[in-house]
């Protein structure tokens, strides 16, 4: 059984992709050489006209995307920090995000944007630490955030031949995971992931902090019997797959690695408490308010959701609801 | 330039002369609703750029786009119906006027963030040309635009992938309220030079003079140039938006009002024909666009059912936000 890394699942799904469909091609900076070790190789293989480094003109090139897509190609974009997203918010969210309903159904914008190494990298410090997928789930774009390496690919694979713009945040807690693979495949959007059945609290983590939740699910496992759900996309969310989940357990816990204001906890509270009635109040394990990440590693990794809160929350809420 | 092609070019600027003045008309009158951006005396420069360009072709327009659309060869009946907010319209009513779009034609939406369609096309034709075809483009943007980072962004990719697109200032010297002398430092030619992407200016007022430089640029693009730039010294006969019709905003001397209005694209393309085929054309508008406010007004408004019918290409379907 091979053993794949999420990093190489990624080029894996950008080759697969280049290899089958002419149309697919990719832009960023510094992609032909592959610096975040994602596109590693692809030029070589595929051409620099369909591996393309751009300048430093994040605004431009995304937006050029937005215009090869209007004329039927599906541009894949590299973004190797998070807090670029800030500045093509725009361009994504207005332009691409809009044409299709603005021109009455004239055109499909089918653009990926990628982001590997979102979140905090250790010692990238407030610029180059953010995690800003509840914002593209706010305005509507398709947000992927996968957490293993099969998911990474498929859900991957999904986003470049999806009809309308995606956004895939690619954790950097989750880049050097590595799984057994038999079958690389699609993985639909919308569709969540139960990585381990429980009867007493639901715990939704989403992207690298499924991990966390595992390990913590397992250290308590003699206490309280936690079902780990992950959504894989932020946006469309599968409501329905966490609703049956949490109508079983009764409990829930969200860990996010977001900013507690407005953050896809928030929404994914909201939203099972209109469906269900729990055994207790539901928690949530985030970033504080308006975080921004401290340099110093003990003080990065004081503001990111731990193990050990995401086990209180849990805690509490058992306490809460017995 | 043949007697027909001055026919057509002077067809084209009455038509949207008039098709702007009757929209005004509209907005009075309560059926346009949330106004428009009148193109009133700007119509030389989307006449004589479009006529330069082949079916092919694609271009994208500003806030202040009616005058594109309409060069390129769109329905006036559907543009005026989507001003009108009807299904008819051009974009099924969810549009407007900021946003018609003629993919058909190769217009690839008017777009209201200044600056924008630099970018978007640049990105459009490059792939038509990955496509094997022989397609340019070109980017209508304003005066104020030249100050956007986006826009320069894009002048920089176009220059150095050497795409062929148009760059079209339409420089009426305002920015909204904004004088172009207090908001360019520098020149527009000169951003353009910074790139060395070649750049001329250009009377936008007459129709030919703005067709003679355009197909002039089309052909050099065509045969392997890079971008261009023409910036098409225009004025505004009218308001920025008419919103100003009813609010009084004071920053254009009168006496240079009346000034700007003395070149009038219309009136210079119109001496150039007999007065029988001047009268005829008119007459030709007068009915089209007659027929066009019937159609407008007559079709259907858009159901609320469907109000986000096209959200999704991919028909994706979103949550209600009641209940």
């Amino acid at each position: 059984m091979p053993r794949l890394s999420y990093r190489r699942a990624l080029t894996r799904a950008l080759a697969d992709e280049l290899a089958r469909d002419e149309a697919v091609f990719l832009l960023g900076e510094d992609i032909q050489v592959g610096a975040s070790l994602v596109t590693t190789g692809l030029a070589k293989r595929f051409g620099t006209e369909r591996v393309r480094d751009t300048p430093l003109s994040e605004q431009a090139f995304t937006s050029f995307a937005t215009g090869a897509a209007l004329a039927g190609l599906r541009p894949v974009l590299e973004f190797q920090i998070p807090s670029l997203l800030y500045l093509v918010f725009e361009q994504i969210v207005n332009h691409a995000h809009k044409f299709p309903l603005m021109t009455g159904g004239q055109c499909a914008v089918p653009v990926t944007y990628l982001v590997p190494g979102s979140g905090s990298r250790t010692g990238w410090a407030g610029q180059h630490s953010d995690h800003p997928y509840s914002l593209f789930a706010h305005v509507g774009v398709v947000t992927v955030v996968p957490a293993t390496p099969a998911d990474a690919y498929g859900l991957l694979v999904t986003a470049i031949r999806h009809d309308d713009p995606v956004v895939v945040f690619a954790p950097a807690g989750a880049m050097d995971t590595r799984e057994d693979v038999d079958d690389l495949v699609p993985v639909p959007l919308g569709r969540g992931r139960i990585h381990r059945f429980g009867d007493d609290v639901t715990v939704v983590a989403v992207g690298h902090l499924v991990h966390d939740a595992l390990a913590v699910a397992e250290e308590l496992a003699d206490q309280v019997s936690v079902e780990v759900f992950d959504p894989r996309t932020v946006y469309p969310f599968d409501i329905d797959g966490l609703t049956e989940s949490v109508a079983r357990t009764g409990r829930l816990v969200v860990v996010d690695d977001a900013n507690r204001s407005c953050g896809i906890a928030a929404e994914i509270i909201a939203s099972v408490v209109e469906r269900v009635r729990l055994l207790a109040p539901p928690r949530r394990v985030t970033r504080p308010d308006g975080a921004v990440l401290p340099f110093a590693p003990a003080l990065d990794r004081a503001v990111q959701p731990g193990r050990d809160q995401l086990a209180t929350a849990i805690h509490l809420t058992m306490k809460d609801g017995s | 330039m043949t007697d027909a092609d001055q026919v057509r070019l002077y067809r084209t600027v009455r038509l949207i002369r008039r098709f702007e003045e009757r929209a005004v008309e509209l907005v009075h009158g309560g059926q346009i609703v949330g106004g428009i951006h009148p193109y009133l005396g700007q119509e030389g420069i989307a006449a004589g750029v479009c006529a330069a360009l082949g079916v092919d072709d694609v271009i994208a327009g500003t806030h202040r786009g009616h005058g594109h659309v309409l060069a390129r060869g769109a329905d006036p009946a559907r543009m005026l119906a989507e001003l009108c907010g009807r299904v008819t319209g051009l974009n099924a009513g969810r549009g407007g006027s900021m946003h018609a779009a003629d993919f058909s034609l190769g217009v690839l939406g008017a777009n209201a963030i200044v600056g924008a369609s630099g970018a978007i096309i640049t990105g459009a034709v490059w792939a038509h040309r990955r496509w094997g075809r022989d397609t340019v483009g070109v980017s209508f943007f304003g005066d104020g635009a030249v100050n956007e980072g986006m826009l320069l962004e894009a002048f920089n990719l176009a220059a150095l992938w050497r795409v062929p697109v148009l760059f079209v200032c339409e420089n009426n010297g305002y920015a909204t309220t904004m004088p172009v002398t207090g908001a360019v430092a520098g020149s527009i030619e000169g951003r353009a030079a910074a790139f060395g992407i070649p750049a001329v200016q250009v009377d936008g007022q007459d129709p030919e003079t703005v067709r003679i430089a355009a197909a002039a640029a089309v052909e050099r693009m065509r045969a392997g140039g890079g971008p261009e730039l023409i910036e098409a010294r225009t004025y505004r006969f009218d308001v920025h938006h008419t919103f100003e019709h009813a609010v009084r905003l004071d920053y254009r001397p009168p006496d240079e009002v009346t000034r700007g209005r003395v070149r009038d694209p219309v009136r210079i393309q119109g001496e150039r024909l007999t007065d029988t085929d001047r009268a005829a054309v008119d007459a030709e508008v007068e009915a089209t666009l007659d027929a066009a406010v019937r159609f407008a007004l007559a079709s259907p408004e858009p159901d609320p059912a469907d109000a986000l019918a096209h959200l999704y290409a991919s028909g994706m379907t979103a949550r209600t936000g009641g209940g």
